[in-house]
C-alpha cells in the first residue's frame, strides 16, 4: 500500500475497519484519514466495498471491528454519531428522495429536522440553494417529475442546505450519461470551492475523480491499496494501479474505429 | 431436528415480538423527532381517519341492515321481536362495531401504511431520514400511532351509530317492527360499561393495527425478500397479523371484562 503523510489534522479518521457479510469479508483492516477541506475520492471496482465503507462510517451498517473518529472522538459513542449526522450530509447512489414530498419540501426537511437557524429564514435558505442548483422553477414539482440529472441536483441541494462540514457522495454519477457525469463532478467541485465543505466521494469514474479530488483512496478487494494525493495516483507506475487507472483509456483505444483508407 | 426447528422458530418469533414492542415504544417516545409534529398528526388523522369514513359507513350500514333482518327473523321465532333494538345495539357496540371497524381500517389505512413504509425502506428514504439525525420510528410512525388513538374510537362510534340506524331501517321500515319500541330498547340496553368496553377495544385495536402495519413496512427488508416483493410480503403480513391481533385481543378483552 502507498501512503503519504497528511499536512493537517484529520476531520475523519478510519482505523482498522472490518466488515463481513456472512463468511465474505467485504472490508479488511481499512485505515485512512480525511483532512478538513479535502475532496477524497474512494475509487475501486464494483463490489470492492466502497459503499459499504461509507455506510459503516455513518452508522447505517455496523462494522465488525475497527473504529471511526470524527474530530478526534469515536463514533462508537452515540452522541458523537449524532454530532456527525448533524454536521454531515449524505448523497445516496439512488438519491433516496422523498417521493411523496415536493422538491421544496425535500430540501426543507433537513432544516426542520435540525432546527438550523431561525425558522422564518428556512424558506429563503431553501430557495437560495435551489437557485444555486438551478432548480427554482421545479420547487413545486415531485421528484418523479424530474429528469435523472435534476434528481441528482435535488439530492445535492438537500445535502447542502444545512451547510454541512462534511458531505458523503455515494456514486454520485451512477446511471448518468458521460455529459451529465462531467456536469455532476463539475458541480461538486464548484460547490466545494464555494462552501468549503470536506467531501468523501465514492466513485469508479477515475478520470473525473483525478480532476476534482485532492486525495485518492483506492480500494481493492476490501483493502486500501493506495492512499495519497491525486497527482501521485495519476502518476503512479504501480502495475496494479495502472491496470485499474488506465483500464478506461485502454478500452477507449480498443474501441476506436479504424482509420479509413484513402480511396484513390 | 424437528425440536431444533420449533425452537428456532419460537426464538425468532419472540425476538420479532421484542423488536415490534421496542419499535412501538421508540415511535411514541420520539414522536416529535424531525419537527412539524402537528402537521404530521393532522395528515395522519386525515389518512387513517377521514379517508376511511366511506368504507366504514358502507360496511356499518350493511352490517346493521343484515343484523336487523336476521334479528327480526330469529327473535320472531321466539316471540321476542321487541328485543331487536337490544340485540342490534349490544352486538354492534360490544363486538361487531370495534372488530369490523378495526378490520376495515386495517384493510385500507394499515396496508397503505405498510406499503408506504416498505417502499421508503427499499428506496433508502428511511436511511436518509436516519442520517438527518431524525428518529425514523418517531418521524414515520409516532404521529400515526397517536392519530390511531383518536381515529379508531371515533370511527368505531360512527360504525355503531350507522349500524344501529341500519338495523332500524331493515327491522322497522322493511319489516313490521315498531320504531318506538326499537329505539326504546336501544336506549335501555346500552349501558356506560358497554360503551367503555367498545371504546377500550377500539383504542387497543388502533394501537395494535397501526404499530403492526408500521413495523411490517419499516422492516420490509427483514422479510427475506427484496425490492418490490419485500413490499408485497410486508403488506400481506401487515393485514394478516393485524387481523389475527384484532381477533385475539378482542377475545382477551371480552374474557377479562365479562
Amino acid at each position: 500500500m502507498t501512503t503519504t503523510a497528511l499536512p493537517t489534522p484529520p476531520l475523519l479518521e478510519v482505523s482498522h475497519l472490518r466488515k463481513c457479510f456472512g463468511t465474505r469479508e467485504v472490508l479488511s483492516d481499512v485505515n485512512f484519514q480525511v483532512p478538513a477541506g479535502a475532496v477524497v475520492s474512494v475509487l475501486g471496482r464494483s463490489g470492492t466495498g466502497k459503499s459499504v465503507l461509507l455506510k459503516c462510517i455513518v452508522g447505517l451498517l455496523s462494522a465488525d471491528s475497527g473504529e471511526v473518529h470524527y474530530k478526534g472522538k469515536s463514533l462508537q459513542n452515540a452522541s458523537q454519531m449524532s454530532v456527525l449526522r448533524r454536521c454531515a450530509s449524505y448523497v445516496f447512489q439512488h438519491n433516496a428522495l422523498f417521493d411523496s414530498a415536493t422538491v421544496f419540501e425535500n430540501v426543507l426537511l433537513p432544516l426542520q429536522a435540525r432546527g438550523t437557524g431561525p425558522r422564518e429564514e428556512w424558506g429563503a435558505q431553501v430557495r437560495e440553494v435551489l437557485g444555486r442548483l438551478e432548480l427554482e422553477d421545479a420547487a413545486q414539482r415531485y421528484p418523479s417529475e424530474l429528469s435523472g440529472g435534476m434528481q441528482k441536483r435535488l439530492a445535492v441541494a438537500r445535502a447542502l442546505v444545512t451547510q454541512p462540514e462534511l458531505v458523503f457522495f455515494d456514486e454520485p454519477t451512477a446511471g448518468l450519461d458521460p455529459l451529465r457525469r462531467n456536469a455532476v463532478f463539475e458541480m461538486i467541485s464548484k460547490l466545494q470551492r464555494e462552501s468549503r465543505f470536506t467531501a468523501v466521494v465514492v466513485t469508479h469514474d477515475v478520470q473525473e475523480a483525478l480532476v476534482v479530488s485532492s486525495r485518492i483512496l483506492w480500494l481493492d478487494a476490501g483493502r486500501v491499496r493506495f492512499d495519497g494525493p491525486a497527482e501521485a495516483f495519476g502518476a503512479s507506475r504501480d502495475p496494479e494501479i495502472c491496470g485499474f487507472r488506465d483500464n478506461i483509456e485502454a478500452l477507449k483505444q480498443a474501441l476506436q474505429p479504424p482509420i479509413p483508407k484513402e480511396v484513390n | 431436528m424437528v425440536v431444533a426447528r420449533v425452537g428456532k422458530f419460537t426464538l425468532d418469533k419472540v425476538a420479532a415480538t421484542g423488536r415490534w414492542a421496542l419499535f412501538s415504544v421508540q415511535a411514541l417516545a420520539r414522536v416529535r423527532s424531525g419537527g412539524e409534529f402537528k402537521t404530521r398528526l393532522e395528515r395522519s388523522v386525515f389518512e387513517i381517519g377521514v379517508r376511511c369514513v366511506p368504507v366504514i359507513a358502507i360496511v356499518a350500514a350493511f352490517a346493521g341492515l343484515v343484523l336487523g333482518l336476521q334479528g327480526h327473523y330469529v327473535l320472531s321465532r321466539f316471540g321476542a321481536s321487541g328485543m331487536l333494538g337490544t340485540l342490534v345495539s349490544l352486538s354492534l357496540c360490544r363486538e361487531l362495531g370495534p372488530v369490523l371497524a378495526a378490520l376495515m381500517i386495517a384493510g385500507q389505512a394499515g396496508t397503505a401504511l405498510a406499503a408506504e413504509l416498505g417502499i421508503q425502506r427499499s428506496t433508502e428514504q428511511i436511511d436518509a431520514i436516519e442520517l438527518m439525525d431524525i428518529s425514523p420510528e418517531g418521524f414515520l410512525a409516532g404521529a400515526r400511532l397517536l392519530a390511531s388513538l383518536l381515529v379508531f374510537p371515533s370511527l368505531t362510534s360512527l360504525f355503531v351509530l350507522i349500524g344501529v340506524t341500519g338495523g332500524w331501517l331493515s327491522g322497522c321500515i322493511l319489516m313490521p317492527q315498531d320504531s318506538n319500541a326499537y329505539w326504546s330498547a336501544v336506549h335501555e340496553a346500552l349501558k356506560t360499561r358497554d360503551i367503555q368496553e367498545c371504546l377500550l377495544k377500539a383504542l387497543v385495536f388502533g394501537l395494535l393495527t397501526t404499530s403492526l402495519c408500521a413495523y411490517q413496512g419499516f422492516h420490509a427488508h427483514r422479510s427475506g425478500e427484496a425490492g418490490a416483493r419485500a413490499v408485497g410480503v410486508a403488506t400481506v403480513r401487515a393485514i394478516v397479523l393485524s387481523s389475527i391481533a384484532i381477533l385475539a385481543a378482542d377475545y382477551l378483552i371480552t374474557a377479562a371484562l365479562l
